[in-house]
C-alpha cells in the first residue's frame, strides 16, 4: 500500500546539538512536556468520564446503551434514543453533504478559472468558522418555518404515501425533527469535507490527469477513471472528518431536532442526539444522582465514536497528506 | 478607616471602578432558578442602595443551585421545585418561598384569538398524553360554542431543558389527570408521550408562533411581553378564568403555607376566580452557615425584599406572597437562627 512505501524521513542529525546549549534542551524538554500534556488530558478525560458514568453501567447494565427508556421521574435511562438520533442524523448529513461537497472540490480543481479558485475556496473554508450558535439560530427562525411550511407538507403529502418507505415521510409537520438537524449539520460539515476534497484532488500528480485527457477522455471520465480512484482513501478519510464533527455537535441540533426521547420510524419525528441531550439535561442533575451518571455514561460513549471515527478518518488520511 | 485598606480601596477603585465604588456593600452570592431570576436582579439592584447588600445571583437552573448550596459555594441557593422534609434535614438547609409565578397555556391555531379558546385540565392533560390530536375534537368544541376550530393537528411544545416551569406545568397536568400522573409524573423534565420540545422560554414560544396548531406552556411574564396568544383555563371549581392580575392574586391567597419546608401546593387551589396553574419559588439557606454573618445579610435581604419588593415583583409579572406567608416565613427565621 502506498503507506508502505512513503519510508519514514531519516532521524534529524543529532551532531548539531553542542554541548551547554541549555537553551535547546529546555525547548526540547519543553515541547515534548506539551505533547505528553495532551496525550494525559485526553487520557483523564475519557477515564473520568468512565468512572463517573459507571453507576449508571452498574444500575442498568451493558443493556444502557441499547435500552430506547428516558423517564427521569422513574430514574430509568437508556442510551438507545440519542445513539440512534446522533448515528442517523450524522449519516443523513453526509449522505446531503457529500455529492455537493464532491461538486464544489472537483469545481475548483478542474473547472474554474483560477482567479476564481481562490476565493472560492476561501469562502468555503469561512463557512467553516461560522459559529455553530448562529447555525441553530438561523436553522431555527428561518429553517424551521421554511421546512414546516413548504418542504414537509409537500413530502408528507407526496412520498408519505408511497409503499413500503412512506413512513419515513409522515408525521405533523412542525418544521422541527430528525431530518431539519441533518440538513443543519449537512450545511455546517460541508465545508470541511469540501476542504479535504480539493486538497487531495490537488494531489493528484497532473501527468495522470494530462495523460488521460491525451487519450481522448472526457472531463467526466477523467475525474471518474483518475482522480478518485488516486484519492478514495482520502476522500473517505475527509468524509469520516464530517462525521465526526456531525457526531458531536451539540448547539444547533439542539435548536431544530425537536428534542423528544422516543424513536419515531419518521424522518421529519422528533429525535435526541446525545450531545443536545447532554447540553439540555445537565443543569438540572443533582450530584449524586443517576440521571447525572448517565449523562457522563453518554459523554463517555459519545467521546468513544467520535474517536473511533477520527481515528479512522486520520489513518485514511494520513498516506495522502503526507505525500 | 485605615490607611492600608484605603489604600486597597483606591487600587480597587483604579483597576476596577465599578466594583470599587460597592467596596462597602456586604456581598452575598447566590445561584439556582432561572424563573425568579428576572425579579432578583431587580430586587438586587434596589437593594443595593436601599439596605446596602449587593447580591450576585446566578441563574444557572434549579438542580444547579441545589448542587451549589449542598456544596455551600454560594450564600444561598434557589429553585422551582421544593426539596422535600428529608432533601432538607440532609442538607442542613432551611427552605422559603420569596414570590410567586404563574404558567399560562399558548396556541397558535388561525382564528382563534386572545383569551378567547376555553381548556380544561383534563384536556390538556390528554394533549400532552397524545390522546387528544385535532383542535376540532368534539371534547374541545363541546367548550367553545360559538368558536369555529378547524380540523387541524395538534402540535404540543415542551421544554426540552430540565426545568422548573416544566415542573408547574406536569404537577398541574398530574393533579388533574390520573393517567397522567401514572404515565409521565412529576419532575423538572419528564418523558412527554407526544410532541417536540424547544429550548427555554423563548424556544417553546418561538415554536408556537411558527407552527400552525401548536400548543405550549410558558411563564406569564413570557406571555405578555411577547404578546403570545393565551387560553382560559376550567379551575377547580368549575369556573373559566382568564390569565390575569385577580385570578393569579386569588390563587395565591388561597394556599396552605402551613407545610414542611413551605412546600404549599398552589396548583388548582379552590376558591370561584383562582388561576389554577400558580407556583412559588424557593431559596434554601443553610442552617448551620460557616459565615454567620453573610447568612444574616441573605435575610435581612429578603426580609427588604418582602417589604419593599412588591412593586417591583408586580412590574415583572411576578406574584407577591400574601403578608401571612411572609410573616411564617420570618417565623422560621427566627426559630431557626433568633431574632
Amino acid at each position: 500500500m502506498s503507506q508502505a512505501a512513503t519510508a519514514s524521513p531519516p532521524a534529524p542529525a543529532r551532531t548539531a546539538r553542542g554541548a551547554g546549549n541549555l537553551g535547546d534542551i529546555i525547548f526540547e524538554w519543553a515541547c515534548r512536556g506539551a505533547g505528553i500534556f495532551v496525550l494525559l488530558l485526553l487520557g483523564a478525560i475519557i477515564v473520568e468520564l468512565f468512572i463517573a458514568g459507571l453507576p449508571a453501567f452498574r444500575a442498568f447494565g451493558i443493556g444502557f446503551i441499547w435500552s430506547t427508556e428516558w423517564d427521569p421521574v422513574q430514574e430509568v435511562f437508556g442510551a438507545g434514543v440519542s445513539i440512534y438520533g446522533t448515528v442517523v442524523t450524522a449519516v443523513l448529513a453526509i449522505l446531503l453533504a457529500v455529492p455537493v461537497a464532491f461538486g464544489i472540490a472537483f469545481y475548483l480543481t478542474e473547472l474554474a478559472p483560477v482567479w476564481l479558485r481562490r476565493p472560492v475556496g476561501t469562502a468555503v473554508e469561512l463557512l467553516a468558522a461560522v459559529p455553530s450558535i448562529i447555525y441553530g439560530m438561523w436553522g431555527f427562525f428561518v429553517i424551521v418555518p421554511a421546512f414546516a411550511t413548504y418542504i414537509q407538507p409537500t413530502l408528507i403529502d407526496t412520498l408519505g404515501e408511497l409503499p413500503l418507505v412512506g413512513f419515513l415521510f409522515q408525521g405533523a409537520p412542525f418544521g422541527t425533527g430528525i431530518f431539519t438537524a441533518s440538513f443543519i449539520l449537512a450545511i455546517m460539515i460541508l465545508p470541511f469535507i469540501a476542504a479535504t476534497m480539493r486538497d487531495v484532488f490537488e494531489q493528484v500528480p497532473p501527468v495522470y490527469k494530462e495523460s488521460a485527457y491525451g487519450l481522448g477522455a472526457t472531463t467526466w471520465e477523467v475525474m471518474r477513471g483518475v482522480v478518485i480512484p488516486y484519492t478514495r482513501v482520502s476522500v473517505v478519510g475527509g468524509i469520516m472528518l464530517g462525521l465526526g464533527r456531525a457526531l458531536g455537535e451539540t448547539m444547533a441540533v439542539t435548536f431544530v431536532i425537536g428534542n423528544a426521547n422516543r424513536i419515531t420510524g419518521s424522518l421529519f419525528g422528533p429525535g435526541n442526539t446525545i450531545a443536545s441531550l447532554v447540553a439540555l439535561e445537565f443543569g438540572e442533575s443533582e450530584t449524586g444522582s443517576l440521571k447525572l451518571a448517565s449523562l457522563l455514561a453518554l459523554g463517555f460513549i459519545l467521546f468513544v465514536l467520535s474517536f473511533i471515527v477520527l481515528a479512522t478518518s486520520r489513518y485514511l488520511l494520513r498516506s495522502r497528506l503526507k505525500a | 478607616m485605615n490607611r492600608r485598606t484605603l489604600l486597597l480601596g483606591a487600587g480597587a477603585a483604579m483597576t476596577l471602578p465599578a466594583i470599587g465604588a460597592q467596596a462597602q456593600a456586604a456581598q452575598i452570592t447566590g445561584a439556582g432558578a432561572s424563573f425568579p431570576n428576572p425579579v432578583y436582579q431587580k430586587w438586587a439592584e434596589a437593594a443595593r442602595s436601599a439596605i446596602n447588600v449587593q447580591v450576585n445571583y446566578q441563574s444557572v437552573g434549579s438542580g444547579a443551585g441545589i448542587n451549589q448550596i449542598r456544596n455551600r459555594t454560594v450564600d444561598f441557593g434557589a429553585t422551582d421545585a421544593p426539596l422535600n422534609a428529608t432533601q432538607l434535614t440532609e442538607g442542613s438547609l432551611l427552605q422559603f418561598p420569596t414570590v410567586m409565578g404563574s404558567l399560562v397555556a399558548i396556541v397558535n391555531i388561525p382564528g382563534v384569538e386572545n383569551d378567547q379558546l376555553k381548556l380544561t385540565g383534563p384536556i390538556l392533560a390528554d394533549i400532552y398524553l397524545g390522546k387528544i390530536t385535532r383542535w376540532n375534537d368534539p371534547r374541545i368544541v363541546a367548550i367553545n360554542a360559538g368558536l369555529t376550530l378547524p380540523n387541524l393537528a395538534i402540535a404540543p411544545a415542551y421544554r426540552a431543558d430540565g426545568s422548573g416551569t416544566t415542573f408547574v406545568w406536569v404537577s398541574y397536568l398530574s393533579d388533574v389527570s390520573e393517567e397522567f400522573k401514572t404515565r409521565v409524573g412529576v419532575g423538572t423534565s419528564v418523558r412527554f408521550p407526544a410532541g417536540t420540545g424547544a429550548r427555554g422560554n423563548e424556544g417553546v414560544a418561538g415554536t408556537v408562533r411558527q407552527v400552525r396548531g401548536a400548543i405550549g406552556y410558558v411563564e406569564n411574564a413570557y406571555a405578555i411581553t411577547n404578546r403570545l396568544v393565551t387560553t382560559q383555563i376550567q379551575n377547580r371549581d368549575g369556573n373559566f378564568v382568564k390569565p390575569e392580575h385577580e385570578t393569579f392574586m386569588a390563587a395565591a391567597g388561597a394556599a396552605d403555607w402551613n407545610v414542611p419546608g413551605f412546600a404549599a401546593n398552589v396548583v388548582n387551589t379552590a376558591g370561584p376566580q383562582s388561576w389554577p396553574i400558580v407556583a412559588p419559588t424557593f431559596i434554601l439557606l443553610p442552617t448551620n452557615p460557616a459565615d454567620a454573618a453573610r447568612s444574616a445579610n441573605v435575610r435581612r435581604f429578603f426580609d427588604w425584599a418582602f417589604k419593599d419588593g412588591d412593586r417591583l415583583a408586580q412590574e415583572l409579572e411576578y406574584i407577591p406572597l400574601p403578608q401571612s406567608a411572609k410573616d411564617a416565613v420570618r417565623a422560621a427565621w427566627n426559630r431557626q437562627f433568633g431574632a
